[in-house]
C-alpha cells in the first residue's frame, strides 16, 4: 500500500514543465564574455548617454572586486558560475514597433502559449502589459490610458531616452551597484526591464504587469525595474515569469527598486515559475534576484507579495527600508520547492523611522528532495521609537526526504519596539487527505485544496487575476470555482 | 442497497471485524450499537475505504457495485456518506469552496454540471435552514476553530448538500449536548427518503430516541450478535452491554 506522501511526492515529481518549449525568433547575440568591450557594445547598442555607460562601468569593477569572494552565508553551495562564458545581450531583430501587428508572430505565438494573449488583453482591460521577450519590450499596451493620468509605464530603455532625469534622479538608489555580486553585475550589463512613475496624488488606474520570458540559449537575463510612486501616488505592479525548458543553467540577476514617497503606496506582486529542473536536478534556472523598496517618506506603504515555485535556486529578500515616519512594509510569501530545488527567500524590514510597522507572512512548502529556507532580517534603528514588527513563518513539509529551514534575524536598537515572531512547521495529515476523499476528492485534488488553504493568507494579497494564476501553479485545480 | 457478507478486517495485523452480515436497503435507517472496541467505528471506516484498515475477507456490495474495489473518493461519488466521529479540521480552506469543490466532483461522476454559482447559494441556503446550520459559520475554514458541537453539525450540512444515498453516521452524537442532538437529529428526519437509507452507529441510545431506527443491531467483538426493531435499543439502555454478553456466554456454554 503506497503511503500518501509518497503519492504526493511521486506527483510533484512526475510533473512535467509546462511551459518547456522555444520560440524560434532571429536573434542578435553578443559572444560570450564579460569585459569593458561588452558593456560599451551594450550601452552603445541601445544608444545610452555617457553618465549610464559611466555608471554600468562602476558596476563592473564593484562587479570585479565583489566576485573575488563570492558569498558563502547562504544555505545552499553556490554552483561555479562562469561569467566569462555567459552571453550578455540578446535581443529579437526586428525593432522599433508601432502595433502589435509588427509584432513577430511567433513571439505573440508564445505570449498565446502562456496564456497571455495581448490582443485579449486588451479587451478584458484593467492590466496594462509591457512584455518582455527577452532583452528587449516587444510590445506595450494601453499607454494612451496611462497618458492620460500622467502614468509613465515604459521599458527601460525608454526610460533613459525620454526620461533621463528621472531615471538618473533614481537609478541606483535603493539597491547600490555594489550592493552585492549579483546587483553589481546587473549594474554592468542589464539589459532592459519596467519603468514605472506615477505623479503626485494619481492612484494608477490599472494593474501594471510585465511578463518577462528567458529565451535565449546561454544568456543570462538582467532585467532592471524601477518603480517610483511620487507623493500620495498609488501603483500596483505584477510580476510573472516562465522559462522555457533548458538542459544548461541559466542565470537571472534582475534588480528591482522601489520608491515611495510622503503617503505613496507600492504593491508588487511577483508569480514566478521559472524552469527548475528535472527530477534529478539538472538544469533550471539561478534566480538571484536584489529586490528592495524604500518608504522614503512619512505613510509611505510598501508591499511585496510572492509566489515562488520555479527555478532551480531562487534567491532572494524582497525588503523594504522604512525610513518615513509612520511607514509600513509587508511580506508575503508562499515559496515552494519539489525535487531538487533550493529556496532561500525572506526579506529584510529595516526600520528607521518612528512608529514604522512590518509584517511578514511566510509560507513554505517543501517536496521531494528540495530544501526551502525562510531567511529574514528585521532591524530596528536607535531613532525608530515605536517601531513595530510581526512575523509568522509556517513550513508545510510533503515527504520526508525535503528540508524546512528557518533563520530570522532580529537586530534591535531601540527599547521601545514590539517585535513579535511566530513559526510553524507541518506535514498534511493522512486523514485530513482521507476526509476529503471521502467528500469526493481524489487525492490530487484534496492536496491541491490543502496546500491552496496553507496559501490561502497571502494568496488573498494577490490581484485577482494573479491569484488564480498562483493557484494554479501551485498545482491547484478547483474547477475555476476560486473562493 | 448495502449488502455486507462476512466482511472481516484488521487494522495492524489484529483483526477487529470477524464476519459481519448486514443487509441495508432504501428507505431504511440502521442503528448499529455495541460497546467500545466492538468495531462499530472500524466498520464505518472500512465501508469508507479507509486504508488504514484492511480488508481481510468477505464482501461489500454497493447499489451492485464491488464497494470494496473502490478507492474512497469514488465510494463518495457514487453515494456513499460517513459522517465522522473526529472531523477534521483544514486551514485557510473555506468552507463554501470545500462544499461547491466535493459537490462539483460528486456531481461530474454523474454527469452533471457543477451548479451555477447562484444555484450553489440557493441550495446551500436551503440546506443551512434545514439543519440549523449557523450561516457564518459556512465562511470560515473547514472546522477551524469550531467546538465539538458545530463540526458534527457541519458534517449534517455536508450531508444535507451533498445528497448521499447511503449516509454512515459514526458516532455523530458522541459530545454533544441536548440541543445540538436534536438539531442533528432533526436533520436527519427532514433528510431521510425512500430513496436514501442510514447507518448510524452509536453507544448510546439516546439519539435513537429523536431518529427511530428500522432495525437496531448489536456489534460485539467484530460481529453482528443480535438484530431487532427499536426496541432492542431500549432493551440495551436498560439492561447494559453486559445482557448481550451474558446471553452469549450462556448460548455458547
Amino acid at each position: 500500500m503506497p503511503t500518501t506522501d509518497q503519492d504526493i511526492l511521486q506527483k510533484y515529481s512526475d510533473q512535467e514543465y509546462e511551459f518547456g518549449f522555444e520560440t524560434r525568433v532571429e536573434m542578435e547575440i553578443l559572444p560570450p564574455g564579460l569585459n569593458e568591450e561588452t558593456i560599451r557594445f551594450i550601452s552603445a547598442k541601445k544608444e545610452e548617454p555617457e553618465w549610464l555607460l559611466q555608471w554600468r562601468l562602476k558596476g563592473l569593477e564593484h562587479f570585479r572586486r565583489l566576485s573575488q569572494e563570492m558569498p558563502e552565508w547562504q544555505n545552499f553551495k553556490l554552483p561555479y558560475i562562469d561569467f566569462q562564458a555567459i552571453s550578455y545581450y540578446a535581443a529579437p531583430k526586428k525593432r522599433k514597433l508601432n502595433s502589435l501587428d509588427e509584432v513577430d508572430p511567433e513571439i505573440l505565438a508564445t505570449f498565446e502559449k502562456l496564456g497571455i494573449p495581448l490582443e485579449e488583453q486588451k479587451v478584458l482591460a484593467g492590466v496594462a502589459v509591457d512584455a518582455v521577450m527577452d532583452s528587449v519590450s516587444v510590445a506595450t499596451t494601453f499607454q494612451e490610458k496611462l497618458k492620460e493620468k500622467g502614468v509613465i509605464f515604459c521599458s527601460m530603455g525608454e526610460a533613459v531616452k525620454h526620461y533621463p532625469d528621472l531615471v538618473k534622479k533614481y537609478l541606483g538608489t535603493v539597491v547600490p551597484y555594489s550592493d552585492n555580486v549579483f546587483a553589481a553585475l546587473n549594474a554592468a550589463v542589464f539589459s532592459d526591464g519596467s519603468f514605472c512613475y506615477v505623479p503626485k496624488g494619481v492612484r494608477c488606474p490599472m494593474e501594471l504587469s510585465t511578463y518577462f520570458r528567458i529565451n535565449a540559449a546561454n544568456t543570462g537575463q538582467f532585467e532592471r525595474t524601477l518603480i517610483i510612486a511620487d507623493e500620495g501616488a498609488y501603483v500596483s505592479y505584477l510580476e510573472g515569469c516562465t522559462a522555457p525548458k533548458r538542459d544548461e543553467n541559466q542565470l537571472h540577476a534582475a534588480v528591482v527598486e522601489l520608491i515611495a514617497l510622503d503617503h505613496a503606496e507600492i504593491k508588487y506582486s511577483t508569480v514566478q515559475n521559472w524552469f527548475p529542473g528535472d527530477k534529478n536536478g539538472n538544469g533550471g534556472v539561478f534566480n538571484f534576484v536584489t529586490k528592495r523598496g524604500i518608504c522614503k517618506g512619512p505613510y509611505a506603504k510598501i508591499s511585496w507579495t510572492q509566489v515562488e515555485t520555479g527555478s532551480a535556486i531562487t534567491w532572494k529578500y524582497p525588503s523594504v527600508i522604512l525610513q518615513g515616519d509612520h511607514s509600513v512594509g509587508e511580506f508575503y510569501s508562499v515559496a515552494m520547492t519539489r525535487n531538487r530545488q533550493i529556496a532561500d527567500t525572506g526579506t529584510k524590514m529595516i526600520h528607521l523611522g518612528k512608529h514604522t510597522r512590518s509584517r511578514i507572512i511566510s509560507k513554505g512548502i517543501s517536496a521531494g528532495y528540495s530544501q526551502n529556507s525562510y531567511r529574514g532580517q528585521v532591524r530596528v534603528g536607535p531613532r525608530a521609537d515605536f517601531a513595530r514588527n510581526f512575523t509568522q513563518c509556517d513550513s508545510l513539509l510533503l515527504g520526508d526526504k525535503c528540508g524546512a529551514h528557518t533563520f530570522p534575524y532580529i537586530d534591535c536598537q531601540n527599547p521601545t519596539a514590539i517585535l513579535e515572531h511566530e513559526a510553524t512547521t507541518s506535514k498534511i495529515a493522512e486523514d485530513q487527505i482521507f476526509y476529503l476523499n471521502q467528500r469526493g476528492l481524489d487525492t490530487e485534488k484534496a492536496v491541491a485544496l490543502i496546500v491552496n488553504g496553507y496559501a490561502r493568507e497571502v494568496l488573498n494579497n494577490l490581484p485577482m487575476e494573479f491569484a488564480v494564476e498562483a493557484q494554479k501553479l501551485l498545482a491547484i485545480s478547483l474547477d475555476g470555482s476560486v473562493g | 442497497m448495502l449488502q455486507i457478507k462476512n466482511l472481516q478486517a484488521s487494522v495492524n495485523g489484529e483483526p477487529i471485524l470477524k464476519g459481519v452480515d448486514l443487509e441495508v436497503k432504501a428507505g431504511e435507517i440502521h442503528a448499529i450499537m455495541g460497546p467500545n472496541g466492538s468495531g462499530k467505528s472500524t466498520l464505518a471506516s472500512v465501508l469508507a475505504g479507509n486504508e488504514l484498515y484492511e480488508v481481510t475477507g468477505g464482501e461489500a456490495w454497493f447499489e451492485g457495485k464491488n464497494l470494496l474495489e473502490m478507492p474512497p473518493e469514488i465510494r463518495a461519488r457514487e453515494g456513499l456518506f460517513m459522517a465522522f466521529q473526529y472531523p477534521v479540521e483544514i486551514p485557510g480552506v473555506s468552507n463554501i469552496n470545500f462544499l461547491k469543490t466535493a459537490l462539483a466532483e460528486i456531481r461530474a461522476h454523474r454527469g452533471l454540471p457543477p451548479l451555477s454559482a447562484k444555484e450553489f447559494m440557493q441550495r446551500l441556503k436551503e440546506k443551512q435552514e434545514l439543519v440549523e446550520f449557523n450561516a457564518s459559520l459556512v465562511n470560515r475554514s473547514l472546522n477551524e476553530g469550531f467546538s465539538g458541537g458545530e463540526k458534527k453539525r457541519n458534517e449534517i450540512l455536508q450531508l444535507a448538500m451533498l445528497e448521499p444515498k447511503l449516509a454512515i453516521l459514526d458516532e455523530t452524537d458522541s459530545g454533544l449536548d441536548i440541543d445540538a442532538l436534536r438539531i442533528v437529529a432533526n436533520g436527519v428526519n427532514k433528510l431521510r427518503a425512500k430513496d436514501n437509507a442510514f447507518i448510524i452507529i452509536t453507544h448510546y441510545q439516546r439519539l435513537l430516541q429523536y431518529i427511530i431506527p428500522d432495525y437496531v443491531h448489536v456489534l460485539y467483538d467484530g460481529r453482528i450478535i443480535k438484530s431487532g426493531t427499536k426496541e432492542l435499543a431500549y432493551e440495551l439502555e436498560e439492561k447494559g452491554y453486559d445482557w448481550i454478553k451474558e446471553s452469549l456466554q450462556a448460548s455458547f456454554s
